[in-house]
């Protein structure tokens, strides 16, 4: 392969607002590239096949199961993992989870917190009804969802409040 | 290979022949079989909660339309829908402009019979102001058609060729868009 081909095959994009690229198969999952070459590993594996949301991203503001998308698809564009959302713990649905304890083992909540970013990016305050029809795809097996539902009302209010800290 | 190939262009020969002779509204008959497909079924619904597989089960996570068609803020289709098919079992079907038709527009075939098909078709062309040869090019090139022919693992095609399908639109098209028997 000549230095132009791989230039071509080199794939440009933003990782919480620092440059990322990535040089092998373009249609490698998005979370390994996170995970194994940018060490970015508060996006978790769960299901493999975008069922469960533990995955959860951002590219240019929408969310996205990593698992199953291709890091091409990122290409030129901005992600945001969950630890872009701040680097301080300042973001309000961060403060939320801080302040109601949200999880209870944890890991499907980095993907519980950036689709409910997400969400709050589009609805600023959402009705009950709003949040099961986001979040409803990501599960969590202890049951936290009453508290799920509790933490993105109450991170809607301090994003009302004044956003972050 | 030519043994291999030789049977199914005569196949399809003889299907294109068939469809010749078809008069405009057999040859939507025989078309509306594959736009009745469960799969195309799935999305082509009346309600906000699009369907899946083959036996039309509710979209798992209580999946919804959206105000746009491609789902709710925070689960939108292409949180999960790629532009190509997951190549794992059960992983997300895919291909470009993956979503339901809008809330405005709900292009729902489920239920009708062949002439209140026929007419609905129609009347959406009508309505979008666009000429009913439209309908060809669209089953000829849009992505979400062609993807019936290539649904991905574990996911069966519809029992038609793709070819022969687009012949019989063009055919209900050329020969008047008849909706009558």
């Amino acid at each position: 392969m000549d230095l132009s081909e791989r230039e071509e095959r080199v794939i440009t994009f933003q990782v919480n607002s620092k440059a990322a690229s990535f040089d092998d198969d373009p249609s490698t999952p998005l979370l390994w590239v996170l995970r194994d070459n940018l060490q970015l590993t508060g996006t978790k594996y769960g299901c493999g096949i975008a069922r469960c949301g533990a995955c959860t991203v951002h590219i240019d503001g929408e969310q996205v199961r990593s698992c199953v998308t291709p890091v091409s698809r990122a290409a030129g564009r901005s992600v945001t993992t969950i630890e872009g959302l701040s680097s301080d713990l300042s973001h309000p649905v961060q403060r939320a989870w801080l302040e109601l304890q949200t999880p209870q083992c944890g890991y499907c909540h980095s993907g519980q917190m950036m689709t409910a970013a997400a969400l709050l990016n589009k609805i600023p305050n959402p009705t009950d009804a709003d949040i099961d029809d986001a979040m409803s795809a990501n599960l969590c097996r202890c049951g936290t969802y009453h508290r799920i539902r509790a933490s993105v009302h109450r991170a809607a209010e301090l994003k009302a409040g004044g956003g972050r800290r | 290979m030519i043994r291999l190939l030789f049977p199914s262009m005569l196949t399809a020969a003889a299907a294109f022949a068939q469809t010749a002779q078809m008069s405009s509204f057999e040859a939507f008959q025989k078309a509306a079989t594959v736009i009745r497909h469960p799969r195309c079924l799935n999305c082509h619904i009346p309600g906000d909660q699009p369907l899946v597989g083959l036996n039309g089960d509710g979209h798992p996570m209580l999946v919804k339309r959206g105000t746009d068609g491609q789902g709710a803020p925070g689960l939108r289709c292409s949180t999960c829908h790629q532009e190509t098919n997951g190549e794992l079992p059960h992983s997300p079907p895919g291909t470009k402009g993956w979503q339901l038709p809008t809330p405005q527009n709900r292009l729902a075939w489920a239920g009708l019979d062949d002439q209140k098909l026929c007419r609905g078709i129609l009347n959406v062309l009508k309505k979008g102001g666009q000429p009913r040869d439209k309908i060809a090019d669209y089953v000829n090139s849009d992505p979400r058609v062609l993807w019936a022919w290539d649904p991905g693992p574990g996911r069966e095609k519809p029992s038609m060729d793709r070819l022969e399908f687009v012949e019989l639109i063009r055919t209900w098209i050329e020969k008047g868009a008849s909706c009558a028997p």
